[in-house]
């Protein structure tokens, strides 16, 4: 931003021109970066300025969005200083020139070397017992990888833990994940690997893939044609805003319906219904209620935890009503009879679980399910995100989702699809996982002893984990053990130093610590090695979006210091241990860390999602369609994989997935998986009864994932300086707690602190809590309880909560009015 | 309080505010600035809104500043807020373009906040314009007041924040 708040320098016309897409939430909205030397600036004028608007006069309403923050100054390697602005690209069909509140503040995040982006890791960092010092790239990978190969030597890889990125966008990407991935699972093969929102090496989509259904199967304009859009635990207008707004709103407005006609001749169109499952009134519900009307809007205020007793309910009252499609279910699916029993739930039953009238089961069955007044049946996406991914047995719920789905055929129809809704941008490309199903519980691993080595790969489970606190402990005890050893390495090379640690380790019940990051982070205080990394518009990274979109985002300034793409950090590292299996003359060992002769992060791209062949890559067999020229010939609107052909010059994607009724299984036929209602687990259970308050927990819309960047920028610090606590008035009267007191949040696991913030929407006994803050973190009061596959039920909490004190200063500086969107 | 020692300056220059002026309806990119060598604030006019007795609590009334294209809105919020002016140190005023699309806001007397329509961006004018929520990277664009206490006038006299749709608050 400039000084000046009330000015914004524009781009010229000869400024460079880019493509990004944004890094933050799944949706990946397409910006356009314009970059001009700083001495520099276009004119008002139509044919003075790059964007061809004339500045010389009001713009009208709903034309582009140019804010401040979209606009910063940056200094590249060679010293020369420019302009950059990020703003929001119309040509880009997802976002249709539309920014979010995140993506929209890009420009500001990116390193200026000044203010804020001064906390940017410049150069490897290494603890030296009481402070951090600068090292250089060849001193910290010689302590890394000197580290891990005395672990690996001793004991094999499965003591070499790490916590990492599986996804895309910022801190991802089809080149990081590749990079990291054929580090950790083909050279060093450890199975000791988290995920950076779970505890293990897992899927939280095990279920729904293995009925055969990829969990993003439609494109986004699907929502657009949708008779009715059935979202469940997910909260789109916060949480995925730009598809949103882009594309379900206009289908609620019934600004749709000649696109409807025409997509589907003969059939009864009008606006879409909205069938909400959420135990708490979100935000996206009153909005929604804004634009389509209460009547055509149905909030399912589920007890928590009962969503597969609702689906159940559901699925038992179709196949009653005769609304099942029977063809369907006979000629593309397997299993149906075996899930209808297991599953079978009356009306009485779902409507005391659940809590929900019957009346409004019954509802919304005849939105979703009843054949129209044309004869069709309706056309209903289920989208569906942490309420389910986070829910109350994962691979349960799914299952019994996709049941209910598969019973209607709501997949592989044009405005249908069962989808996750997403969190980040996705980019999955790494050679086979080394372990089984479940994967290893890396968190209870650590907590209880073993584990040597921990390297947090662009994540924080400090903030982010469930069981956080004593995950936390755990680490802080461990990792001490080590800092002591090293405060009294003085004068230590090296290799002293790697053998300090590796006895620290070995012989002491240590455990190194090494963060690859951009920042210092929460976990880093835990820390012994930094290593410094770099984020999109610093490296050229490639990563799809909820529909399947790829995008390449294309580097357009230097990272700050000695940064590197994660890709190229893991490639360093493999190549220090070739060479010290060389030195010792161990050709195999040596093989093993062989193949990462790469230079720029294409090369990582190249090397993996190109060549597909054994490995797990979201671009499937016809990855190698894609190159790097071709996909920013492609610029925002990139390709939705898989990518069918190349042709003319054009890579040709896939809208929808199983439109030809072949699904992902050995049959190609879609598999129902019987999903008995089977209440709450013990543990959670045990919190319920002791504890007055459930602790629904999510993200807000103002800041992305665990604030690395938000925390330093006012605009988000100044809304929310800690963590906000959605709470029923007369329940906060009853604790003597107003707006902008701190609380804690205390059950059997921890407690954690927060910002009251009252609100009527919240329901008597509930609470809301931003998820993943660094001032007050959630995470300390979930159970350590997971799923079978190891996926955990962070939205099964429940804690008392206590007045702390009154904080004046948020009094005096944060709005405490209502966030929902009430209609007038 | 830059903008007020600068509004003064010009009040008592009368020939230098004159000539600022003119040069701004030339349509010369920052002409202001290279109008007024050392100047780093922008020549806003000064316009008298309203008189401090005249609002009502909760009320707001229209205006238009720095100039006839530019919507804004005072209102009197009953209480001392940040930035509020006038004996009780509670009127405020802002922009209400929504400052990420600029979309009309309206104020929804009920939860005290501006509303958009279009994105569903909430502003709080009793907490400085703050983004209670949506889709914005702005607060609203505050309009800076200044209350006459001999004739009870409240006058605009500078902006903070961009106006949506604009590259520069003064066109």
């Amino acid at each position: 931003m400039t000084q000046y708040r009330d000015r914004i320098p524009l781009p010229p016309p000869d400024a460079q021109r880019t493509n990004m897409t944004c890094h933050f939430c799944i949706v990946g909205c397409g910006y356009q970066v314009y970059k001009w030397p700083e001495n520099r600036e276009g004119g008002r004028a139509p044919d003075e300025n790059a964007l061809g608007l004339d500045f010389r006069k009001q713009l009208p309403a709903l034309g582009i969005i140019m804010t401040p923050p979209m606009h910063n100054v940056v200094t590249d390697r060679d010293g020369s200083r420019h302009h950059i602005m990020i703003l929001p690209d119309k040509e880009c069909v997802v976002n249709q020139g539309l920014s979010s509140t995140r993506g929209g503040q890009m420009a500001s995040v990116m390193f200026t070397g000044e203010g804020p982006s001064r906390q940017r890791l410049y150069y490897p960092m290494l603890f030296t017992g009481d402070d951090w010092v600068e090292t250089n790239w060849d001193q910290a990978l010689q302590v890394y990888a000197g580290v891990t190969k005395r672990i690996l030597d001793a004991n094999g890889p499965d003591q070499i833990a790490f916590d990492a990125f599986d996804h895309g966008g910022a801190g991802g990407g089809f080149e990081n994940t590749w990079g990291s991935g054929k580090l950790m699972f083909s050279a060093l093969q450890t199975p000791l690997v988290r995920i950076h929102n779970r505890p293990a090496y897992n899927s939280e989509c095990h279920a729904t893939r293995d009925m055969g259904i990829g969990e993003l199967n439609n494109s986004y304009e699907d929502s657009e044609l949708a008779d009715t859009l059935f979202y469940i635990g997910a909260n789109g207008y916060e949480t995925q805003t730009n598809y949103f707004l882009a594309h379900a709103l206009p289908n609620m407005t019934g600004k749709n319906l000649e696109k409807k006609k025409q997509w589907f001749p003969g059939e009864s169109v009008a606006p879409a219904k909205v069938i909400f499952v959420d135990p708490r009134r979100s935000l996206t519900i009153s909005v929604a209620e804004h634009l389509a009307g209460k009547d055509n809007v149905l909030h399912l205020a589920i007890a928590p935890g009962t969503d597969t007793a609702l689906f159940n309910g559901l699925m038992t009252y179709v196949v009653e009503q005769d609304w099942h499609h029977e063809r369907f279910i006979r000629d593309h699916t397997s299993g149906f009879e075996e899930a209808l029993k297991a599953n079978r739930m009356s009306l009485a039953d779902c409507s005391r679980i659940t809590g929900v009238p019957e009346a409004d089961i019954v509802k919304a069955a005849e939105w979703a399910y009843k054949p129209k007044a044309s004869g069709q049946y309706p056309r209903t996406m289920h989208g569906y995100e942490k309420g389910i991914i986070w829910g109350n047995d994962n691979y349960r719920i799914q299952s019994a989702l996709v049941d209910l789905v598969l019973t209607t055929e709501n997949v592989g129809r044009r405005g249908t699809g069962v989808v996750r809704m997403g969190g980040h941008q996705e980019g999955y490309a790494r050679p086979p996982y080394p372990g089984g199903r479940p994967a290893r519980y890396v968190d209870q691993e650590i907590i209880q002893g073993r584990a040597k080595m921990l390297t947090v790969w662009a994540t924080n489970p400090f903030q982010s984990t469930l069981n956080a606190e004593q995950f936390r402990e755990a680490v802080h005890r461990r990792s001490t053990i080590v800092r002591d050893v090293v405060s009294k390495a003085r004068g230590a090379s090296a290799t002293d130093l790697v053998d300090l640690i590796f006895d620290a380790v070995e012989n002491r019940g240590g455990l190194f610590v090494v963060d690859i990051d951009l920042y210092h982070t929460k976990l880093s205080d835990a820390a012994h090695l930094l290593l410094p990394a770099t984020h999109p518009g610093e490296m050229n990274l490639t990563a799809m979006n909820g529909e399947r979109r790829m995008r390449l985002s294309e580097r357009f300034m230097d990272p700050p210091g000695e940064a590197k793409p994660d890709c190229l950090i893991a490639a360093e590292i493999a190549n220090t241990l070739k060479a010290l299996y060389e030195q010792e003359g161990s050709t195999e060992m040596a093989a093993r860390f062989a193949g990462f002769d790469w230079t720029t992060e294409e090369d990582a791209f190249n090397d993996g999602f190109r060549k597909p062949e054994g490995i797990d890559s979201q671009g499937g067999p016809t990855g190698d369609l894609a190159t790097y020229d071709r996909l920013r010939a492609m610029g925002t609107n990139g390709v939705q994989l898989p990518i069918k052909a190349f042709k003319d010059g054009t890579l040709v994607g896939t809208e929808m997935l199983y439109t030809d009724y072949k699904f992902d299984t050995k049959d190609g036929r879609a598999h129902f998986q019987p999903a008995p209602w089977n209440g709450l687990p013990g543990t959670v259970e045990t919190q319920r009864k002791k504890h007055r308050f459930w602790v629904n927990n999510g993200r807000t819309n103002h800041i992305w994932q665990t604030a690395y960047h938000d925390r330093y920028l006012p605009f988000r610090r100044d809304r929310f300086p800690m963590s906000p606590l959605e709470m029923n008035p007369d329940d906060a009267a009853r604790l003597g707690i107003v707006s902008g007191d701190i609380v804690e949040l205390h059950n059997d696991y921890g407690s954690a602190f927060a910002m009251a913030y009252l609100e009527p929407d919240i329901a008597p006994g509930q609470s809301f809590m931003m998820f993943g803050y660094d001032n007050g973190v959630v995470g300390d009061v979930v159970t350590d309880w997971t799923d079978r596959n190891l996926v955990p039920y962070y939205k099964g909490t429940w804690a008392d909560i206590r007045k702390v004190g009154t904080m004046k200063d948020y009094k005096r500086t944060v709005s405490f009015k209502r966030r929902r969107f009430l209609s007038a | 309080m830059n903008n007020l020692s600068r509004r003064r300056f010009l009040k008592a220059s009368g020939a230098a505010a004159t000539a600022g002026a003119a040069l701004i309806g030339s349509g010369l990119a920052n002409a202001q600035e290279r109008a007024a060598p050392g100047a780093t604030t922008l020549p806003y006019p000064r316009e008298a809104i309203a008189k401090a007795s005249g609002l009502q609590d909760n009320v707001p009334v229209a205006f238009n500043y720095p100039d006839a294209e530019s919507f804004c809105q005072i209102i009197k919020t009953g209480s001392p807020v940040p930035g509020g002016i006038g004996p009780d140190g509670d009127i405020v005023a802002f922009s209400t373009q929504c400052t990420h699309n600029g979309c009309p806001l309206s104020y929804d007397k009920e939860a005290r906040t501006f509303k958009c329509g279009c994105h569903f961006s909430i502003f709080d004018p009793e907490m400085a314009g703050q983004m209670v929520d949506g889709q914005s990277t702005e607060n609203l664009p505050r309009i800076l007041l200044e209350h006459d206490t001999a004739d009870d006038s409240l006058y605009a006299v500078a902006v903070e924040g961009l106006i949506y749709g604009r590259q520069c608050n003064l066109l």
